[in-house]
């Protein structure tokens, strides 16, 4: 009789059909292909480099950049640094991604409810809007509005007026700009107060609903705080806005604020292209919000608001929200595409300017990667946090 | 009793509906004018309708200058869209700098195009096989034959002299063919229970999908010839169509992906309980249900791709957008709507493209529709 031990573990003879040893196999292979690759471009590179006499290394950001940047939001001109340059182009692709996600979030959301619509004309114009603009690529589209709109509009001397104050022409749009002056502090600070007790009041409402079961208008009341309590604040601290409108003089525009057409025809494009998108998303979310769920909220005997509110919009949400901020991503990072039409943003600046002048090439692409590469992990992470909390918990 | 006068014998003919029920106008009742709000958004829809559509026609047919028009009528105050402009130059916008004596090389791969691939996509047509060997096999090298020259007495053309459409869908087809295969070989490896294979798929996937397409064309167009062996030099078209290629196919692995997860274990088990091995298990049981649930995204990353492609512009290639951008500046057809009239053509031509890839998805998806869906 053969010993127990042996007839539970029979014994492991090395075989090339077993799958774990040929798991260990192929990941071995695959794992020195790869190291070699690697070593092989590592090499070619210094080799390259060295018979091209390139230097390396990201010494260059601290040295003086030499060349200016037609927008920015903080002083730079010629004497400043390359890191300078380089956060000069970062600050204006988050601006321009923060304009276009708000505007493009307004047009998407309206659009993708239109097209819902039981109007028949009003859903026939959204999906034609939809269609057209989803077809065609954004970067067309860009310079459909940068070179055959904006850069056609007249000269100065001719600007078109619109309303409020505002010009366009071939320099860009001017508006008027608000200057509050050193009272004004105090009217922001009493905003964030009524905020805070707008939150408080929340609270307490809902408290009160589940004890006992009366109802407060919380965004009703809320609002008249808010409206109160500013304008109580505005009228006590003497605070006030005074518009300096623009004002043609004999050849531009004094005064008010310039937005450039680069920065109008991005803007312009980004929310346009992106809005076709999110208003796919809405539509989807929302059909997909089955029929029974505002049948069952009727039954419930929720009122018409609440059954919204409470019942629908919170599963189309939960269906609306991942792609929504993947969408977003994606409008930051066609932002980039603005360095096609010259508005000076990361890759403009780093990728275009700042690797011809030091020709640092492996530094200022990855330099210029890593930080749409911080953007993506951290919108994914703060995705996954969300998706977590409201996924379905099922049993 | 027998004194009934009348008995009916058939059923009488049913009543039309009332006329406010039928016809124009109830459906104009129905949805248009069915509630307060509703009627004041259609009016302002027909308003807008009455704005937009005679300015529309006005530029794009009524004032337009037609085909072979001259420069001249082009030139006067409150033209429509310079239709002889385009006309003039379609040549470039197609061929680009390719020499015009060789214009029947492109003519030619344009009709094999089309002779070869339109059946491929015709799912009743005879020969699948054979077909598809000529299109993934023969077509490729034919063309490159064919465009770039330099055998058979065909006379060289180097690819700095192609451009327009030709370059565009070149750039696409191309992209299209190698990402989908290079995704499903992604997707499967992240999917792998092998740590390595996996975590390399996934660096790779995540880093090139968090970045924007332009930096990895940059990336291309520079850093690939410094990481090349001293002396080689990339032809600039494949840098692009390698860029191109590794930024969609980053995005078809987690479209497959997620079609793959879609699958419920069990046949993940039941195929292993028939003792098939894992390409045949992936082959013949999991890939052809993961990807018919994942279709439409496919299909919209072909659409990207084939919008994306516009962008290989910004790193100096000469694409069907470079063409337009180009003669749009060009002096001898310089007009007040000469640009206008140049964006329009080249959306309109990406648009029929776009807009027909996606009509085709919706066939499959009704073809392949197994009644599984709810």
């Amino acid at each position: 009789m053969a010993s127990i031990d042996t007839a539970q573990s029979p014994p492991r003879s090395f075989s090339f059909n077993d799958p774990v040893v040929r798991g260990v196999i192929y990941q071995v292979v695959v794992a020195v292909l790869v190291v070699v690759f690697l070593v092989w471009i590592v090499n070619n590179t210094a080799i390259n480099l060295k018979a091209q006499n390139k230097t390396s290394g990201f010494d260059f950001l601290w040295k003086t950049a030499g060349f200016d940047i037609s927008f920015t939001l903080f002083p730079f001109d010629r004497t400043s640094l390359y890191w300078q340059a380089f956060l000069v182009g970062l600050t204006n692709t988050v601006l321009v991604a923060a304009i276009g996600i708000f505007f493009a979030t307004l047009i998407g959301f309206t659009v993708g409810i239109a097209r819902l619509s039981s109007n028949y004309l009003v859903s026939r114009l959204a999906t034609v809007y939809v269609e057209t603009i989803r077809n065609i690529p954004l970067l067309l589209q860009l310079f459909f509005w940068y070179f055959a709109v904006l850069k056609t509009m007249p000269a100065v001397r001719d600007s078109l007026a619109l309303p409020l104050d505002t010009f366009i022409n071939q320099r860009g749009l001017f508006v008027p700009k608000p200057i509050p002056d050193e009272q004004f502090v105090w009217v922001w600070a009493g905003l964030a107060v009524a905020l805070v007790l707008w939150l408080v009041l929340r609270q307490w409402a809902k408290a009160r609903l589940e004890r006992t079961g009366k109802r407060f208008p919380v965004f009703l009341g809320g609002l008249a705080l808010t409206l109160v309590i500013v304008g109580l604040v505005w009228v006590v601290s003497g605070a006030s806005v005074t518009f300096d409108p623009p004002v043609l003089n004999r050849f531009n525009f004094k005064g008010g604020l310039e937005l450039p057409p680069e920065f109008v025809a991005l803007v312009f494009g980004l929310s346009i292209y992106t809005a076709a998108f999110i208003a796919e998303l809405v539509r989807g979310g929302i059909q997909s919000v089955s029929h029974g769920q505002t049948e069952a909220a009727q039954a419930l005997g929720l009122q018409d608001g609440d059954r919204l509110r409470l019942v629908i919009v919170p599963q189309a949400m939960r269906v609306i929200i991942p792609p929504l901020t993947s969408q977003y991503l994606n409008l930051t990072k066609n932002s980039s595409l603005g360095a096609a039409i010259g508005y000076p943003e990361l890759v403009n600046v780093f990728t275009g300017t700042t690797l011809n002048q030091t020709g640092r090439a492996i530094e200022v692409i990855a330099l210029t990667m890593l930080v749409y590469l911080i953007l993506s992990l951290g919108t994914s992470a703060i995705m996954n946090w969300y998706n977590a909390r409201v996924a379905l918990v099922e049993r | 009793m027998t004194d009934i006068a009348f008995v009916r014998s058939e059923i009488e003919k049913a009543q039309p509906a009332p006329r406010s029920q039928t016809g124009l106008v109830a459906w104009m009742r129905k949805n248009l004018f069915a509630s307060v709000s509703d009627t004041i958004l259609s009016v302002i829809a027909i308003l807008f309708l009455l704005w937009i559509v005679p300015a529309l026609y006005g530029f794009l047919i009524g004032r337009a200058v037609p085909p072979g028009g001259t420069v001249e009528q082009c030139r006067v105050e409150n033209v429509g869209a310079c239709w002889a402009y385009i006309a003039s130059e379609i040549e470039f916008f197609i061929y680009g700098f390719y020499p015009m004596a060789e214009y029947w090389r492109p003519n030619i791969v344009f009709a094999m195009l089309a002779l070869i691939g339109l059946p491929l996509l015709w799912p009743s047509a005879p020969f699948k096989v054979v077909n598809a060997i000529l299109f993934f096999v023969v077509f490729p090298i034919a063309s490159v034959v064919l465009l770039s020259g330099g055998m058979f007495g065909l006379r060289y053309v180097p690819t700095e002299q192609w451009g327009g459409l030709l370059v565009t869908l070149i750039i696409s087809v191309v992209g299209i063919s190698l990402s989908l295969p290079m995704g499903i070989l992604l997707a499967l490896g992240r999917q792998s229970k092998l740590p390595i294979i996996k975590t390399l798929c996934i660096c790779f996937i995540e880093l090139i999908r968090a970045v924007p397409l332009i930096t990895i064309l940059f990336m291309a167009s520079i850093m690939l010839p410094l990481f090349m062996p001293q002396g080689t030099t990339v032809d600039k078209l494949v840098r692009a169509l390698v860029g191109v290629t590794l930024f969609a196919s980053a995005y078809m692995a987690e479209v497959v992906r997620g079609g793959m997860q879609a699958i419920g274990r069990g046949q993940y088990e039941a195929a292993a309980a028939l003792g098939l091995g894992y390409w045949r298990r992936m082959g013949f049981i999991i890939l052809p249900q993961a990807l018919k649930h994942v279709i439409p995204g496919i299909v919209g990353n072909f659409i990207s791709l084939l919008k994306d492609t516009s962008l290989v512009y910004i790193v100096g290639m000469k694409d069907l957008l470079e063409a337009v951008k180009t003669k749009n500046d060009a002096i001898e057809w310089a007009s007040p709507t000469q640009s206008v009239t140049g964006y329009i053509f080249a959306a309109a031509v990406f648009w029929v493209l776009c807009f027909s890839i996606s009509r085709y998805s919706r066939y499959w998806e009704r073809r392949l529709n197994t009644g599984h869906k709810r």
